[in-house]
């Protein structure tokens, strides 16, 4: 296996035109597991850790534009404040040595249906910057994830950085694991409301083939919602978790039973829309 | 002057010598085994449960450069099977697979990406089978296809007393309780996986260092499939990350020394994680149905029960986890009339055998779980009807066996229910579902259960349980300094330390070496059964005063007086009062005092075959647990608050050993509860790695309180009882009743699953 070490972006664009079949690799906690699993044995491992540029993050035109070398530990600690529900999955993501490690832009070349951010980015209406020789283009990341574990890169193309919209409104994750930490996701949700433009967004995670929106829902608590009050009515909320839990495509696996995982995901869809719409968190 | 006791003595906690290594990560495991020149050893596995092999065709694994020998069942030198009770477990699959995983070739390479990819181009012709995946099928249904030509019943125990079918006798109880529990397929996880080295010496034997729980054992079954003489098989203990029972079977033992003798160079073999899912047995899944009859004021009146438990496709030590299962099968509670049928079958699922608790486990569960139903249905208090029916000394067994040592449960009782409970919830408590941020509080009940525990320590139904030490003490440099060799296996469970502290205590030397365990110096016995303390304490004890005798003579011979009553201590012999008499160096000049003794427990009697009646068991040991936890009834997540325990263990060797065996015993039954099980679908492994086989980490883990309770049993050495396993029987049963307590739910399987309590309708469909 051929290893790859560009020394900057650009090389890294030439080697990977020059090896398409190269696997890009970071903090290396989803491609070194697939590798001593013996799940598969690429040509050529390109290795992104040396370009300095990845890993930084910037805010332009009401946007967070994270490089895609950006880790889980730092979203936490640097991003709290500007993408809360998406910090909120980083805390989710494994250990902490592995959020050390963990980047962004793996999660989504993963493209795992059980990617911990996925949820967020669909909600928030993320967007992918990819990069190759022949120039960028920006793939909506509702149209980045095309199958299980499968993504709309080009093989010529790598992630250079995800933009996120700044929160414009409340925004929630909740991820269900039957470990109270380290787990991968029996099913998690992500809802984020925009109080500009009215309108709502969604994303649930390990429900499907790939990470899935909830347009129906979406739709239907754009309507339901007293935008101005930031309040809605019981019903509408229980409607909502219902048309959630129908947006899934769920099976049974090891991890939990479909049944569960539409309980689940209605479950937490009422109860992260309560968490946006009453003023303080329920009491304990 | 008096000399005090030796410091890091008996009852002292010394710093323990792997503990800063294996913190730093210096310790030597038997993965890290290495010399020049070294082959390394990989397995073919069959990825079917049930399956006819055809053909073998080794051809292009041997064209792969690097690869010196793959071999399979035609090149067993000796004897084509081995097993620990029963010797039907084949080296390499002869001619069958009987289960997923099942070793089918092996093979060496200069390099492991060799072994493996030879490994994935050996091509093998298999007659896929319908495997025998039903428990109960396997062994009633007379149609089962028969996963050996014995038929599928591995042992079958029934244990009668009194008249519990006698309508009469059902009469007297005014309250009936009927249900079924099931218990998953857990694993031992221990973290160091699978690995040892061979080495082929020139005498035609060959020297292994592998990780195993005892060497002797393991010797004894190696010899005869490499068809050696059994002196010609040396073993010395690597490394060990960890055992639970996992150890005790073999697994690449005779792989890596068929490899050495064939190849004439050292082989390695190491499992990686997802191969050692496979290399080893597990705990038996249970089906069991119990039936309980008491009075209205609790007494129980008759149990019934059926104990269904999954062996998997070969023998391993299901003969003798049966007989614990129908021996301790209704609890630490006197019960006059009872009627237990424990059977274990073959099956094509993975096989099962040692887990800590062994056997003890599984009916723990259930019979906890009706006391528990029993309290509901008359209203006690759950702590009222188990003191109710308590065993206390003197007390006898549904074996007919008297409990003659202290049973200090009913005190134990009392005891957890003095323990305070944990405060209400908190703001900026971790909740159920941890950081998944699953809810603010909203569907959190809390509840509170209890659980209690009886376990037999050391081995039982008349087997020769002994154990070896030898003592050497001389002087050096003017000081006495002491070497203990025994074979035992330290598994992690702090026994080298132990060994040490026992030498200092009756020898009164400061300067003491544990020798590397070999087979040397005769067997140890297993390290399991929580059974080394009591065995290989007992055998360094009998040496060390072998060795005090032989001092006390040479030091007469040698003019000096040796009052009666006289001792070592502080390097010196003292008299009673603790005057100093003699330096120990003055009176062993360039002697060597070497002593080597057996231990062996007092003598314990089969079960009867139809009535399971006899005197089985060494000795027995108790704890006790109070679980609370908060479960988010509305996503099944369960959050484990608070485990209190209260264990007798007659007397306290090294509390901070003590204290981690107690808290990792009651770690592992927590994982019994809400999350290990190892996931079988038609007889595959559907989870082999720590991704979905999910152990407790620090967040599940409680803060736990502990009272240590010391009744000394008179027959053991020091009064000490094993201690390593009780406290995993009854965390389970107290954190099962006390997700019931917070759901209403009957939960009557483990480990309980998030949609065993969100959506019970669909699971209740489900598994009835």
């Amino acid at each position: 296996m051929e290893f790859l070490a560009p020394a900057d972006w650009t090389e890294a664009l030439e080697a990977k035109a020059a090896h398409p079949g190269a696997v890009p690799i970071c903090g290396g906690t989803d491609v070194m597991v697939e590798l001593n699993f013996e799940l598969r044995r690429p040509p050529a491992l390109l290795d992104l850790g040396r370009i300095r540029a990845l890993k930084d993050w910037e805010v332009c035109d009401g946007h967070v534009r994270l490089g895609a070398a950006v880790t889980f530990a730092r979203i936490i600690s640097a991003l709290a404040d500007r993408l809360p529900a998406l910090a909120t999955a980083a805390r989710t993501v494994g250990s902490p040595q592995i959020r050390n490690r963990a980047t962004i832009g793996g999660n989504l070349g993963t493209a795992s249906p059980a990617g911990d951010a996925h949820p967020v980015l669909l909600a928030t209406g993320a967007v992918v910057e990819a990069e190759s020789v022949r120039g960028v283009r920006t793939i909506p990341v509702g149209d980045f994830f095309t199958g299980v574990k499968r993504n709309a890169l080009e093989p010529d193309e790598l992630i250079r950085a995800v933009r996120i919209p700044e929160t414009a409104g409340p925004q929630q994750f909740a991820k269900v694991g039957s470990r109270n930490a380290m787990v991968i996701a029996v099913c998690s949700f992500a809802v984020a409301l925009d109080l500009e433009r009215r309108t709502v967004g969604t994303g649930i995670g390990s429900a499907g083939p790939r990470p899935l929106t909830a347009p129906a829902a979406e739709d239907f608590l754009a309507g339901a919602l007293d935008w101005d009050g930031l309040a809605v009515s019981e019903d509408a909320a229980e409607r909502f978790g219902a048309l959630v839990a129908a947006a899934a495509s769920p099976i049974d696996d090891v991890r939990g039973t479909a049944a569960y995982r539409r309980r689940a995901l209605a479950v937490m869809a009422v109860r992260t829309l309560r968490w946006m719409t009453e003023k303080e968190a329920v009491a304990v | 002057m008096t000399i005090q006791a030796s410091a890091a003595g008996i009852g002292d906690s010394p710093t323990r010598p792997d503990g800063t290594p294996k913190v730093l990560g210096a310790f030597g495991y038997a993965s890290d085994l290495t010399v020049p020149g070294m082959l390394h050893g990989a397995t073919l596995r069959s990825p079917h449960p049930r399956a006819l092999i055809k053909s073998i065709d080794v051809g292009p694994a041997l064209a792969i450069p690097g690869v010196r020998a793959v071999l399979t069942a035609e090149d067993i030198p000796g004897t084509k099977y081995y097993g620990l009770i029963a010797q039907d477990c084949p080296v390499l699959a002869l001619g069958e697979v009987r289960y997923h995983g099942e070793p089918v070739a092996i093979v060496a390479a200069d390099d492991v990406a060799a072994a493996r990819r030879a490994v994935a181009a050996i091509v093998v012709d298999y007659e896929v089978l319908t495997p025998v995946t039903d428990l109960r099928a396997a062994l009633f249904d007379p149609d089962s296809p028969k996963v050996h030509a014995g038929g599928n019943v591995v042992r079958h125990q029934p244990v009668r007393r009194g008249r519990a079918d006698d309508p009469d006798i059902r009469a007297l109880a005014d309250v009936v309780v009927t249900r079924e529990y099931q218990v998953g397929m857990q694993d031992q996880a221990f973290l160091g996986p699978e690995a040892g080295l061979a080495v082929p010496a020139a005498d035609g034997g060959v020297d292994l260092h592998v990780a195993t729980q005892w060497l002797h054992a393991d010797a004894e079954q190696i010899a005869p499939c490499l068809g050696l003489a059994p002196e010609l098989v040396r073993m010395t203990l690597a490394g060990v990350g960890g055992a639970f029972g996992g150890r005790e079977d073999l697994s690449m033992q005779i792989h890596a020394a068929m490899l050495a003798l064939r190849t004439g160079l050292p082989v390695r073999m190491t499992y990686n994680r997802r191969e050692s899912f496979f290399g080893h047995v597990h705990r038996h899944p249970a089906v069991m149905r119990y039936t309980h009859g008491a009075r209205r004021d609790g007494t129980l009146v008759f149990v019934t029960a059926e104990i269904l438990l999954d062996g998997g496709a070969y023998a391993s030590t299901t003969e003798a986890v049966v007989g614990n299962a129908a021996s301790l099968g209704v609890g630490p509670y006197e019960v006059e009339h009872l009627a237990i049928d424990a059977y274990g079958a073959y099956t094509n699922n993975p096989p099962c055998g040692a887990m800590r608790g062994f056997g003890a486990v599984q009916t723990c569960f259930a019979y906890e779980s009706q006391m528990d139903a029993l309290a509901a249905e008359l209203g006690m208090h759950p702590l009222d009807i188990r003191a109710r029916n308590a065993v206390k000394q003197g007390s006898v067994t549904p074996t007919g066996q008297v409990i003659d040592a202290p049973a200090p449960v009913a005190e134990m009782f009392a005891q957890l229910r003095a323990m305070p409970l944990p405060p209400d919830r908190a703001a900026g408590d971790l909740l159920p579902g941890g950081y998944g941020n699953t809810t603010h509080g909203e569907g959190v009940r809390r509840g509170v259960g209890y659980g209690v525990g009886i376990k037999n320590i050391c081995y039982s139904e008349g087997f020769d349980d002994f154990s070896t030490a030898r003592v050497t003490l001389s002087a050096a440099d003017g000081e006495p300094a002491v070497t203990v060799h025994t074979a035992a296996a330290e598994v992690g469970q702090g026994l080298v330390t132990v060994q040490g502290q026992i030498a200092r205590t009756e020898l009164g030397v400061e300067r003491v070496a544990v020798a590397q365990a070999d087979t040397t110096v005769g067997s140890a016995g297993s390290s399991s059964a929580s059974r080394q303390s009591y065995m290989t304490g007992g055998a360094v004890k009998a040496a060390c005063e072998a060795v005090r005798e032989r001092v006390f003579s040479l030091a007469r011979e040698r003019g000096f007086q040796v009052a009666e009553g006289s001792r070592l201590a502080g390097g010196k012999i003292v008299s009673a009062s603790g005057e100093p008499l003699v330096d120990l160096a003055l009176v062993l000049g360039a002697d060597v005092v070497e002593e080597t003794r057996e231990y062996r427990h007092r003598p314990t009697g089969p079960l009867d075959r139809m009535t399971g009646q006899g005197s089985s068991h060494v000795q027995f040991a108790f704890a006790a647990h109070r679980a609370v936890v908060d479960v988010d009834v509305e996503l099944g997540l369960v959050r484990v608050v608070r485990l209190d325990v209260v264990q007798d263990v007659g007397r306290i060797m090294n509390r901070q050993s003590l204290e981690g065996q107690i808290q990792g015993g009651t770690a592992q039954g927590l994982g019994l509860a809400v999350l290990e099980e190892i996931v079988v679908a038609d007889g595959k492994v559907r989870n082999p790695s720590f991704t979905d086989y999910l152990i407790p980490t620090i967040l599940d883990m409680p803060p736990m309180g502990m009272r240590i309770l010391e009744y000394p049993d008179p027959a053991a050495p020091y009064g000490l009882r094993g201690a390593g396993e009780p406290p995993t029987l009854s965390s389970t049963p107290a954190i099962a009743a006390a997700v019931r307590d917070a759901t209403g739910l009957a939960l009557g399987r483990v480990p309980i699953r998030p949609e065993h309590i969100a959506v019970p309708a669909q699971n209740a469909a489900r598994d009835g």
